[in-house]
Protein backbone atom coordinates (compact mmCIF):
# COMPACT_ATOMS: atom_id res chain seq x y z
CA UNK A 1 0.00 0.00 0.00
CA UNK A 2 3.12 2.35 0.84
CA UNK A 3 4.47 1.75 -2.35
CA UNK A 4 1.83 2.97 -4.87
CA UNK A 5 0.73 5.99 -2.68
CA UNK A 6 4.32 7.23 -2.62
CA UNK A 7 4.54 6.58 -6.39
CA UNK A 8 1.58 8.98 -6.73
CA UNK A 9 2.91 11.70 -4.92
CA UNK A 10 6.32 11.42 -6.65
CA UNK A 11 4.33 11.79 -10.03
CA UNK A 12 2.07 14.54 -8.67
CA UNK A 13 4.88 16.41 -7.48
CA UNK A 14 7.13 16.39 -10.98
CA UNK A 15 3.80 17.02 -13.32
CA UNK A 16 3.25 20.00 -10.85
CA UNK A 17 6.87 21.06 -11.47
CA UNK A 18 6.91 20.95 -15.12
CA UNK A 19 3.53 22.69 -15.22
CA UNK A 20 4.53 25.48 -13.12
CA UNK A 21 7.86 25.49 -15.65
CA UNK A 22 5.33 25.74 -18.65
CA UNK A 23 3.08 28.74 -16.82
CA UNK A 24 6.73 30.22 -15.62
CA UNK A 25 7.55 30.33 -19.18
CA UNK A 26 4.41 32.42 -19.94
CA UNK A 27 4.68 34.70 -17.29
CA UNK A 28 8.68 35.46 -17.89
CA UNK A 29 7.82 36.45 -21.71
CA UNK A 30 4.77 38.35 -20.30
CA UNK A 31 6.60 40.28 -17.66
CA UNK A 32 9.82 40.70 -20.08
CA UNK A 33 7.17 42.50 -22.97
CA UNK A 34 5.59 45.05 -20.42
CA UNK A 35 9.06 45.85 -18.74
CA UNK A 36 10.73 46.84 -22.19
CA UNK A 37 7.00 48.54 -23.55
CA UNK A 38 5.86 50.02 -20.74
CA UNK A 39 8.38 52.84 -20.14
CA UNK A 40 8.12 54.23 -23.34
CA UNK A 41 4.52 54.28 -23.46
CA UNK A 42 4.65 56.44 -19.60
CA UNK A 43 7.32 58.66 -21.25
CA UNK A 44 5.15 59.57 -24.75
CA UNK A 45 1.57 58.95 -22.71
CA UNK A 46 -0.54 56.46 -23.72
CA UNK A 47 -2.86 58.49 -25.78
CA UNK A 48 -0.14 59.20 -27.88
CA UNK A 49 0.44 55.87 -28.49
CA UNK A 50 -3.22 54.36 -28.95
CA UNK A 51 -4.88 57.71 -30.56
CA UNK A 52 -1.46 59.29 -32.73
CA UNK A 53 -1.59 58.66 -36.53
CA UNK A 54 1.83 59.23 -37.02
CA UNK A 55 3.94 56.28 -36.80
CA UNK A 56 7.97 58.43 -37.50
CA UNK A 57 10.11 56.05 -34.99
CA UNK A 58 13.10 58.61 -36.12
CA UNK A 59 11.11 61.98 -35.19
CA UNK A 60 9.98 60.04 -31.74
CA UNK A 61 6.45 60.08 -33.17
CA UNK A 62 5.07 56.94 -32.37
CA UNK A 63 1.46 56.73 -32.69
CA UNK A 64 -0.17 53.04 -33.35
CA UNK A 65 -3.78 53.69 -34.17
CA UNK A 66 -2.82 52.86 -38.38
CA UNK A 67 -1.53 49.66 -36.77
CA UNK A 68 -4.37 49.24 -34.09
CA UNK A 69 -6.90 49.45 -36.66
CA UNK A 70 -4.81 47.94 -39.10
CA UNK A 71 -4.94 44.84 -37.47
CA UNK A 72 -8.84 44.97 -36.24
CA UNK A 73 -9.79 45.28 -39.95
CA UNK A 74 -8.05 42.45 -41.25
CA UNK A 75 -8.54 40.78 -38.37
CA UNK A 76 -12.75 41.21 -38.51
CA UNK A 77 -12.08 40.54 -42.76
CA UNK A 78 -10.72 37.38 -42.10
CA UNK A 79 -13.80 36.11 -39.26
CA UNK A 80 -16.33 37.14 -42.17
CA UNK A 81 -14.94 35.11 -44.27
CA UNK A 82 -13.60 31.95 -42.42
CA UNK A 83 -16.16 32.44 -39.99
CA UNK A 84 -19.16 31.37 -42.81
CA UNK A 85 -17.14 29.22 -44.67
CA UNK A 86 -15.75 27.28 -41.92
CA UNK A 87 -18.64 26.55 -40.12
CA UNK A 88 -20.56 25.65 -43.16
CA UNK A 89 -17.64 23.00 -44.20
CA UNK A 90 -17.59 21.63 -40.69
CA UNK A 91 -21.67 21.67 -40.24
CA UNK A 92 -21.48 19.85 -44.06
CA UNK A 93 -18.80 17.17 -42.99
CA UNK A 94 -20.51 16.47 -40.03
CA UNK A 95 -24.47 16.36 -40.52
CA UNK A 96 -24.76 15.96 -44.00
CA UNK A 97 -21.98 14.40 -46.07
CA UNK A 98 -21.65 10.69 -45.95
CA UNK A 99 -19.35 9.30 -43.13
CA UNK A 100 -16.77 8.18 -45.79
CA UNK A 101 -16.44 11.36 -47.78
CA UNK A 102 -16.07 13.30 -44.33
CA UNK A 103 -13.56 10.43 -43.46
CA UNK A 104 -11.75 11.88 -46.45
CA UNK A 105 -12.17 15.37 -46.40
CA UNK A 106 -11.25 16.07 -42.69
CA UNK A 107 -7.45 15.28 -43.25
CA UNK A 108 -7.18 16.92 -46.14
CA UNK A 109 -8.54 19.78 -44.46
CA UNK A 110 -6.15 19.51 -41.63
CA UNK A 111 -3.23 19.15 -43.89
CA UNK A 112 -4.16 22.62 -44.60
CA UNK A 113 -3.17 24.16 -41.28
CA UNK A 114 0.29 22.60 -42.14
CA UNK A 115 1.06 25.14 -45.42
CA UNK A 116 3.62 27.28 -43.51
CA UNK A 117 2.79 30.81 -44.01
CA UNK A 118 4.75 32.25 -46.23
CA UNK A 119 3.57 29.95 -49.10
CA UNK A 120 0.18 31.44 -48.03
CA UNK A 121 1.64 34.76 -48.24
CA UNK A 122 3.40 34.13 -51.51
CA UNK A 123 0.36 31.85 -53.48
CA UNK A 124 -1.57 35.35 -52.28
CA UNK A 125 1.35 37.44 -53.78
CA UNK A 126 1.20 36.31 -56.68
CA UNK A 127 -2.17 35.28 -57.80
CA UNK A 128 -4.66 37.34 -55.61
CA UNK A 129 -2.94 40.84 -55.48
CA UNK A 130 -2.79 41.29 -59.11
CA UNK A 131 -5.98 39.98 -59.36
CA UNK A 132 -7.55 42.34 -56.86
CA UNK A 133 -5.32 45.07 -58.64
CA UNK A 134 -7.10 44.49 -61.79
CA UNK A 135 -10.33 44.06 -60.91
CA UNK A 136 -10.98 46.26 -58.04
CA UNK A 137 -8.16 48.93 -58.76
CA UNK A 138 -5.33 50.23 -56.54
CA UNK A 139 -1.90 48.90 -55.80
CA UNK A 140 -3.85 45.08 -54.85
CA UNK A 141 -1.36 45.43 -52.20
CA UNK A 142 -4.68 45.61 -49.58
CA UNK A 143 -6.60 45.31 -46.57
CA UNK A 144 -8.65 43.02 -48.91
CA UNK A 145 -6.00 40.87 -49.63
CA UNK A 146 -4.88 40.36 -46.54
CA UNK A 147 -8.34 39.45 -45.31
CA UNK A 148 -8.50 37.01 -47.94
CA UNK A 149 -5.34 34.89 -46.98
CA UNK A 150 -6.16 35.11 -43.37
CA UNK A 151 -9.84 33.79 -43.98
CA UNK A 152 -8.77 30.82 -45.47
CA UNK A 153 -5.68 30.67 -43.27
CA UNK A 154 -7.83 30.13 -40.14
CA UNK A 155 -10.43 27.72 -42.32
CA UNK A 156 -8.67 24.58 -40.73
CA UNK A 157 -8.60 25.82 -36.97
CA UNK A 158 -12.02 26.98 -37.58
CA UNK A 159 -13.70 24.09 -39.49
CA UNK A 160 -11.57 20.91 -37.27
CA UNK A 161 -12.23 22.37 -34.02
CA UNK A 162 -16.40 23.24 -35.55
CA UNK A 163 -16.05 19.41 -36.33
CA UNK A 164 -15.23 18.08 -32.97
CA UNK A 165 -17.41 20.35 -31.09
CA UNK A 166 -20.55 18.95 -33.16
CA UNK A 167 -19.72 15.58 -33.36
CA UNK A 168 -19.55 15.95 -29.68
CA UNK A 169 -23.36 16.88 -29.59
CA UNK A 170 -24.92 13.23 -27.84
CA UNK A 171 -27.53 11.74 -31.03
CA UNK A 172 -30.36 11.82 -28.33
CA UNK A 173 -30.69 15.03 -29.16
CA UNK A 174 -31.01 14.60 -32.62
CA UNK A 175 -33.35 11.88 -32.46
CA UNK A 176 -35.51 14.05 -29.71
CA UNK A 177 -35.67 16.64 -32.56
CA UNK A 178 -36.15 14.37 -35.68
CA UNK A 179 -39.06 12.38 -33.14
CA UNK A 180 -40.96 15.55 -33.15
CA UNK A 181 -41.08 16.24 -36.79
CA UNK A 182 -38.14 18.03 -37.42
CA UNK A 183 -36.07 18.03 -40.46
CA UNK A 184 -32.30 17.68 -40.22
CA UNK A 185 -31.35 21.43 -41.19
CA UNK A 186 -33.72 22.79 -38.48
CA UNK A 187 -32.33 19.72 -36.05
CA UNK A 188 -28.97 21.05 -36.54
CA UNK A 189 -30.18 25.03 -36.62
CA UNK A 190 -32.52 24.33 -33.41
CA UNK A 191 -30.81 21.98 -31.71
CA UNK A 192 -27.40 20.86 -32.92
CA UNK A 193 -25.53 24.36 -33.18
CA UNK A 194 -26.67 25.95 -30.06
CA UNK A 195 -25.54 22.63 -28.50
CA UNK A 196 -22.17 23.08 -29.70
CA UNK A 197 -21.83 26.87 -29.29
CA UNK A 198 -19.30 27.07 -26.80
CA UNK A 199 -16.57 24.77 -28.58
CA UNK A 200 -17.54 26.82 -32.31
CA UNK A 201 -16.86 30.25 -30.26
CA UNK A 202 -13.31 28.32 -28.94
CA UNK A 203 -12.69 27.15 -32.48
CA UNK A 204 -13.70 30.98 -33.70
CA UNK A 205 -11.43 32.76 -31.01
CA UNK A 206 -8.14 30.48 -31.92
CA UNK A 207 -8.55 31.18 -35.06
CA UNK A 208 -9.13 34.89 -34.46
CA UNK A 209 -5.83 34.47 -32.16
CA UNK A 210 -4.35 32.71 -35.33
CA UNK A 211 -5.57 35.86 -38.07
CA UNK A 212 -4.45 38.60 -35.32
CA UNK A 213 -0.91 37.07 -34.69
CA UNK A 214 -0.16 36.17 -38.41
CA UNK A 215 2.78 37.93 -39.46
CA UNK A 216 4.68 37.05 -43.02
CA UNK A 217 1.52 35.99 -45.01
CA UNK A 218 0.35 39.60 -43.96
CA UNK A 219 2.87 41.51 -44.93
CA UNK A 220 3.74 39.96 -47.94
CA UNK A 221 -0.26 40.85 -49.28
CA UNK A 222 -1.36 43.76 -46.95
CA UNK A 223 0.88 46.40 -48.34
CA UNK A 224 2.28 47.88 -45.16
CA UNK A 225 1.78 51.17 -45.27
CA UNK A 226 2.14 53.14 -41.97
CA UNK A 227 -1.00 55.11 -42.70
CA UNK A 228 -5.27 54.36 -41.68
CA UNK A 229 -6.40 53.02 -44.73
CA UNK A 230 -9.11 55.19 -47.01
CA UNK A 231 -10.68 52.01 -47.73
CA UNK A 232 -10.43 48.14 -48.23
CA UNK A 233 -8.54 48.89 -51.22
CA UNK A 234 -5.99 50.56 -49.67
CA UNK A 235 -2.61 48.91 -48.23
CA UNK A 236 -2.74 48.48 -44.45
CA UNK A 237 -0.06 47.66 -41.59
CA UNK A 238 -1.06 45.57 -38.64
CA UNK A 239 0.92 45.94 -35.44
CA UNK A 240 2.38 42.45 -36.09
CA UNK A 241 3.96 43.18 -39.22
CA UNK A 242 4.99 46.67 -37.89
CA UNK A 243 7.51 44.84 -34.96
CA UNK A 244 8.33 42.40 -37.94
CA UNK A 245 9.45 45.15 -40.31
CA UNK A 246 11.38 47.16 -37.92
CA UNK A 247 13.03 44.89 -35.48
CA UNK A 248 16.14 44.42 -37.44
CA UNK A 249 17.58 48.04 -37.28
CA UNK A 250 15.38 49.43 -34.38
CA UNK A 251 17.24 50.73 -31.67
CA UNK A 252 17.04 52.98 -28.54
CA UNK A 253 13.61 54.13 -28.03
CA UNK A 254 12.11 52.75 -31.12
CA UNK A 255 13.12 49.38 -30.09
CA UNK A 256 11.12 50.33 -27.40
CA UNK A 257 8.54 51.20 -29.00
CA UNK A 258 8.39 48.47 -31.02
CA UNK A 259 7.77 46.33 -27.47
CA UNK A 260 4.90 48.70 -26.51
CA UNK A 261 3.25 47.69 -30.32
CA UNK A 262 3.84 43.89 -28.54
CA UNK A 263 2.50 45.50 -25.36
CA UNK A 264 -0.55 46.81 -27.19
CA UNK A 265 -1.22 43.36 -29.42
CA UNK A 266 -1.03 41.45 -26.02
CA UNK A 267 -3.75 43.36 -24.39
CA UNK A 268 -6.02 43.23 -27.55
CA UNK A 269 -6.08 39.40 -27.90
CA UNK A 270 -6.61 39.45 -24.26
CA UNK A 271 -9.60 41.77 -24.46
CA UNK A 272 -11.02 39.71 -27.50
CA UNK A 273 -11.00 36.81 -25.83
CA UNK A 274 -12.38 37.86 -22.78
CA UNK A 275 -15.27 39.42 -24.95
CA UNK A 276 -15.60 36.41 -27.13
CA UNK A 277 -15.49 34.08 -24.00
CA UNK A 278 -18.55 36.18 -22.32
CA UNK A 279 -20.36 36.22 -24.83
CA UNK A 280 -20.24 32.19 -25.10
CA UNK A 281 -20.97 31.43 -21.67
CA UNK A 282 -24.20 34.42 -21.45
CA UNK A 283 -25.70 32.77 -24.46
CA UNK A 284 -24.91 29.30 -23.36
CA UNK A 285 -26.88 30.09 -19.87
CA UNK A 286 -30.02 31.67 -21.66
CA UNK B 1 -56.88 -13.73 -30.74
CA UNK B 2 -60.29 -12.52 -31.45
CA UNK B 3 -61.22 -11.44 -28.32
CA UNK B 4 -59.23 -8.43 -29.23
CA UNK B 5 -60.01 -7.10 -31.93
CA UNK B 6 -63.09 -5.27 -30.31
CA UNK B 7 -62.30 -1.22 -29.87
CA UNK B 8 -60.90 0.86 -33.19
CA UNK B 9 -57.53 0.17 -33.79
CA UNK B 10 -55.37 3.21 -34.54
CA UNK B 11 -52.31 1.24 -36.11
CA UNK B 12 -52.16 -2.40 -38.33
CA UNK B 13 -49.24 -3.89 -38.58
CA UNK B 14 -49.05 -5.97 -40.76
CA UNK B 15 -46.58 -8.55 -41.74
CA UNK B 16 -44.11 -6.46 -41.20
CA UNK B 17 -39.98 -7.44 -40.86
CA UNK B 18 -37.12 -5.38 -40.53
CA UNK B 19 -33.57 -5.94 -41.41
CA UNK B 20 -30.25 -3.91 -40.21
CA UNK B 21 -27.94 -4.96 -42.99
CA UNK B 22 -27.84 -8.86 -43.57
CA UNK B 23 -29.41 -9.42 -39.99
CA UNK B 24 -33.45 -9.90 -40.23
CA UNK B 25 -34.10 -8.18 -36.45
CA UNK B 26 -37.99 -8.14 -36.63
CA UNK B 27 -40.07 -11.50 -38.25
CA UNK B 28 -43.44 -11.06 -39.82
CA UNK B 29 -44.89 -9.30 -36.99
CA UNK B 30 -48.86 -8.56 -36.70
CA UNK B 31 -50.53 -6.46 -34.03
CA UNK B 32 -53.31 -4.12 -33.80
CA UNK B 33 -52.84 -1.31 -31.45
CA UNK B 34 -56.38 0.03 -30.13
CA UNK B 35 -56.89 3.59 -29.52
CA UNK B 36 -56.72 5.49 -26.42
CA UNK B 37 -55.43 2.06 -24.64
CA UNK B 38 -51.74 1.16 -23.15
CA UNK B 39 -50.04 -1.54 -25.40
CA UNK B 40 -46.60 -2.51 -23.49
CA UNK B 41 -44.31 -4.82 -25.58
CA UNK B 42 -42.27 -6.80 -23.10
CA UNK B 43 -38.96 -9.11 -23.71
CA UNK B 44 -35.56 -9.68 -23.58
CA UNK B 45 -32.94 -7.79 -25.02
CA UNK B 46 -32.22 -7.60 -28.53
CA UNK B 47 -36.02 -9.01 -28.98
CA UNK B 48 -36.54 -6.44 -31.63
CA UNK B 49 -39.15 -4.64 -29.43
CA UNK B 50 -37.52 -1.55 -29.77
CA UNK B 51 -36.74 -1.57 -32.88
CA UNK B 52 -40.63 -2.31 -33.46
CA UNK B 53 -41.67 0.75 -31.79
CA UNK B 54 -38.89 3.11 -34.04
CA UNK B 55 -40.19 1.52 -36.68
CA UNK B 56 -43.76 3.42 -36.13
CA UNK B 57 -43.07 6.27 -36.64
CA UNK B 58 -39.73 5.41 -38.74
CA UNK B 59 -37.04 6.74 -36.96
CA UNK B 60 -35.46 3.64 -38.05
CA UNK B 61 -35.16 5.20 -41.18
CA UNK B 62 -31.93 6.97 -39.38
CA UNK B 63 -29.96 4.00 -38.76
CA UNK B 64 -27.75 3.42 -41.42
CA UNK B 65 -28.95 0.01 -43.16
CA UNK B 66 -32.40 -0.50 -41.90
CA UNK B 67 -34.70 -1.92 -44.81
CA UNK B 68 -38.31 -2.84 -44.03
CA UNK B 69 -41.22 -4.80 -45.41
CA UNK B 70 -44.69 -5.43 -44.96
CA UNK B 71 -47.15 -2.62 -43.48
CA UNK B 72 -47.97 -0.38 -40.83
CA UNK B 73 -51.51 1.26 -41.18
CA UNK B 74 -51.97 4.18 -39.67
CA UNK B 75 -55.02 6.37 -40.51
CA UNK B 76 -55.85 4.44 -42.85
CA UNK B 77 -52.30 4.98 -44.90
CA UNK B 78 -49.59 2.53 -44.96
CA UNK B 79 -47.05 4.72 -43.66
CA UNK B 80 -44.20 3.30 -45.81
CA UNK B 81 -45.86 5.21 -48.50
CA UNK B 82 -43.78 7.61 -50.81
CA UNK B 83 -46.50 9.97 -50.59
CA UNK B 84 -46.30 10.03 -46.72
CA UNK B 85 -45.46 13.43 -45.02
CA UNK B 86 -42.32 11.86 -42.84
CA UNK B 87 -42.68 15.22 -40.31
CA UNK B 88 -46.30 14.58 -39.96
CA UNK B 89 -46.17 11.23 -38.77
CA UNK B 90 -43.79 11.54 -36.64
CA UNK B 91 -45.73 14.89 -35.03
CA UNK B 92 -48.77 12.56 -34.83
CA UNK B 93 -46.84 9.69 -33.75
CA UNK B 94 -44.70 11.34 -30.99
CA UNK B 95 -41.91 9.18 -29.00
CA UNK B 96 -40.12 9.28 -25.29
CA UNK B 97 -36.93 7.87 -25.01
CA UNK B 98 -35.23 5.68 -22.85
CA UNK B 99 -33.06 8.46 -21.15
CA UNK B 100 -34.15 11.75 -21.12
CA UNK B 101 -33.17 13.94 -23.77
CA UNK B 102 -34.18 17.80 -23.30
CA UNK B 103 -32.56 19.91 -25.41
CA UNK B 104 -29.78 22.15 -23.96
CA UNK B 105 -32.46 24.39 -24.10
CA UNK B 106 -34.55 26.54 -21.68
CA UNK B 107 -37.78 24.67 -20.37
CA UNK B 108 -39.78 27.08 -22.63
CA UNK B 109 -37.68 26.47 -25.89
CA UNK B 110 -38.04 22.56 -24.89
CA UNK B 111 -42.00 22.84 -24.77
CA UNK B 112 -42.47 25.13 -27.60
CA UNK B 113 -39.67 22.90 -29.95
CA UNK B 114 -42.24 21.49 -31.51
CA UNK B 115 -44.22 23.91 -32.35
CA UNK B 116 -41.88 26.31 -33.98
CA UNK B 117 -40.36 23.04 -36.15
CA UNK B 118 -43.81 23.09 -37.41
CA UNK B 119 -44.33 26.69 -37.92
CA UNK B 120 -46.54 27.78 -35.56
CA UNK B 121 -45.23 30.76 -33.38
CA UNK B 122 -47.90 32.51 -32.78
CA UNK B 123 -47.05 33.74 -29.08
CA UNK B 124 -50.24 33.41 -27.78
CA UNK B 125 -51.23 30.27 -28.56
CA UNK B 126 -47.43 28.99 -28.09
CA UNK B 127 -47.84 29.56 -24.39
CA UNK B 128 -51.39 28.43 -23.78
CA UNK B 129 -49.76 24.55 -25.29
CA UNK B 130 -47.02 25.27 -23.08
CA UNK B 131 -49.40 25.47 -20.09
CA UNK B 132 -51.45 22.83 -21.61
CA UNK B 133 -48.38 20.68 -22.17
CA UNK B 134 -46.42 20.92 -18.67
CA UNK B 135 -50.13 21.15 -16.95
CA UNK B 136 -50.66 17.23 -18.67
CA UNK B 137 -47.52 15.96 -17.32
CA UNK B 138 -48.10 17.90 -13.31
CA UNK B 139 -44.66 20.11 -14.54
CA UNK B 140 -46.44 23.28 -14.43
CA UNK B 141 -46.68 23.84 -10.68
CA UNK B 142 -43.26 23.11 -10.58
CA UNK B 143 -41.82 24.86 -13.16
CA UNK B 144 -44.03 28.12 -13.85
CA UNK B 145 -41.89 30.24 -12.34
CA UNK B 146 -38.51 28.84 -14.20
CA UNK B 147 -39.42 28.61 -17.75
CA UNK B 148 -36.24 30.13 -18.64
CA UNK B 149 -34.21 27.88 -16.62
CA UNK B 150 -32.05 25.27 -18.70
CA UNK B 151 -33.80 22.00 -18.90
CA UNK B 152 -30.48 20.03 -18.08
CA UNK B 153 -30.73 21.28 -14.44
CA UNK B 154 -34.07 19.56 -13.86
CA UNK B 155 -33.96 16.26 -11.76
CA UNK B 156 -33.65 13.23 -14.17
CA UNK B 157 -37.78 12.84 -13.50
CA UNK B 158 -38.50 15.98 -13.91
CA UNK B 159 -36.89 15.95 -17.52
CA UNK B 160 -38.31 12.70 -18.48
CA UNK B 161 -41.48 14.71 -17.84
CA UNK B 162 -40.66 17.16 -19.74
CA UNK B 163 -39.71 14.99 -22.74
CA UNK B 164 -43.29 13.66 -22.68
CA UNK B 165 -44.75 17.75 -22.41
CA UNK B 166 -42.87 18.60 -25.42
CA UNK B 167 -44.10 15.54 -27.19
CA UNK B 168 -48.06 16.34 -26.52
CA UNK B 169 -47.55 19.73 -27.34
CA UNK B 170 -47.64 19.07 -30.75
CA UNK B 171 -51.13 17.25 -30.48
CA UNK B 172 -50.02 13.65 -31.34
CA UNK B 173 -52.39 10.87 -31.39
CA UNK B 174 -50.09 7.95 -30.27
CA UNK B 175 -47.16 8.69 -27.36
CA UNK B 176 -44.27 5.62 -28.15
CA UNK B 177 -42.45 4.91 -24.97
CA UNK B 178 -39.22 3.31 -24.94
CA UNK B 179 -38.45 2.00 -21.84
CA UNK B 180 -39.09 5.48 -20.38
CA UNK B 181 -38.54 4.76 -16.56
CA UNK B 182 -35.30 3.03 -17.28
CA UNK B 183 -33.25 6.19 -15.70
CA UNK B 184 -35.82 6.41 -13.32
CA UNK B 185 -35.97 5.41 -8.86
CA UNK B 186 -38.62 3.91 -8.05
CA UNK B 187 -40.81 6.60 -6.55
CA UNK B 188 -40.29 8.47 -9.72
CA UNK B 189 -41.18 5.28 -11.65
CA UNK B 190 -44.38 5.30 -9.94
CA UNK B 191 -45.25 8.98 -10.47
CA UNK B 192 -44.61 8.48 -14.43
CA UNK B 193 -46.65 5.42 -14.29
CA UNK B 194 -49.80 7.44 -12.98
CA UNK B 195 -49.02 10.13 -15.48
CA UNK B 196 -49.79 7.61 -18.33
CA UNK B 197 -52.75 6.29 -16.68
CA UNK B 198 -53.91 10.03 -16.87
CA UNK B 199 -52.64 10.23 -20.46
CA UNK B 200 -54.37 7.24 -21.82
CA UNK B 201 -57.69 9.42 -21.51
CA UNK B 202 -56.89 11.46 -24.57
CA UNK B 203 -53.46 9.07 -26.14
CA UNK B 204 -52.96 5.38 -27.45
CA UNK B 205 -49.53 4.56 -25.62
CA UNK B 206 -47.29 1.68 -26.64
CA UNK B 207 -44.60 1.15 -23.82
CA UNK B 208 -41.45 -0.85 -24.15
CA UNK B 209 -40.24 -2.22 -20.81
CA UNK B 210 -38.02 -4.42 -19.53
CA UNK B 211 -40.09 -4.57 -16.13
CA UNK B 212 -42.97 -7.26 -16.32
CA UNK B 213 -44.52 -5.46 -13.06
CA UNK B 214 -44.37 -1.94 -14.65
CA UNK B 215 -46.22 -3.94 -18.02
CA UNK B 216 -48.73 -5.76 -15.60
CA UNK B 217 -49.56 -2.62 -13.36
CA UNK B 218 -50.21 0.15 -16.43
CA UNK B 219 -51.06 -2.00 -19.66
CA UNK B 220 -54.38 -2.86 -21.29
CA UNK B 221 -52.79 -5.26 -23.53
CA UNK B 222 -49.17 -6.87 -23.79
CA UNK B 223 -46.82 -8.26 -26.38
CA UNK B 224 -44.41 -10.61 -25.39
CA UNK B 225 -41.60 -10.36 -28.05
CA UNK B 226 -39.06 -13.06 -28.74
CA UNK B 227 -35.75 -13.20 -31.22
CA UNK B 228 -37.67 -10.87 -33.41
CA UNK B 229 -40.95 -12.57 -33.63
CA UNK B 230 -44.44 -11.47 -31.70
CA UNK B 231 -45.15 -14.18 -29.75
CA UNK B 232 -48.15 -13.64 -27.88
CA UNK B 233 -50.63 -10.95 -27.88
CA UNK B 234 -53.36 -10.32 -25.94
CA UNK B 235 -54.97 -8.66 -23.01
CA UNK B 236 -52.60 -8.05 -20.15
CA UNK B 237 -54.50 -10.04 -17.89
CA UNK B 238 -55.05 -12.61 -20.15
CA UNK B 239 -50.81 -12.70 -20.68
CA UNK B 240 -49.90 -11.97 -17.23
CA UNK B 241 -52.44 -15.10 -15.95
CA UNK B 242 -52.95 -17.41 -18.84
CA UNK B 243 -50.47 -17.28 -21.20
CA UNK B 244 -51.00 -19.48 -23.93
CA UNK B 245 -47.61 -20.16 -25.18
CA UNK B 246 -45.51 -21.92 -23.43
CA UNK B 247 -42.50 -19.46 -24.17
CA UNK B 248 -44.51 -16.39 -22.46
CA UNK B 249 -44.90 -18.42 -19.35
CA UNK B 250 -41.33 -19.33 -18.99
CA UNK B 251 -40.49 -15.70 -19.38
CA UNK B 252 -43.16 -13.78 -17.06
CA UNK B 253 -42.26 -16.68 -14.10
CA UNK B 254 -39.16 -15.26 -14.25
CA UNK B 255 -37.91 -19.18 -15.94
CA UNK B 256 -35.25 -16.66 -17.69
CA UNK B 257 -34.46 -13.21 -19.18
Amino acid sequence: MARPKANDRLIRISLLVVALSAISILAIITIFIFEQGLPIMAKYGLKNFLLGQDWFPSEKSFGLLPMIVGSLLVTLGALLIGVPLGLASAIFLTEFSTRRVSRILKPVIELLSGIPSVVYGFLGLMFLVPFIRETFGGPGLSVLSASIILGIMILPTIISISIDSIRAVPDSYREGSMALGATKWQTVRMVVLPAARSGLVAGIILGMGRAIGETMAVIMVAGNAADLPGSLLAPVRTLTSNIALEMAYASGEHRQALFATGVILFVIIMILNFLANLTARKQSRK
Amino acid sequence: MAEIIGGANIIEVKSLSVFYSQFQVLKNVNIDIQVRKITALIGPSGCGKSTFLRTLNRMNDLVEGARTEGRVIFDGKNIFDDDIDLLELRRRVGMVFQRPNPFPLSVFDNVTYGLRVHGQTDPTSMEERLFHSLQAVNLWDELKDRLQTNALWLTGEQQQRLCIARVLAVEPEVVLMDEPCSALDPTATARIEDLMYQLKQKYTIIIVTHNMQQAARVSDYTGYFLLGELVEFGLTDQIFTSPRDRRTEDYITGRFG
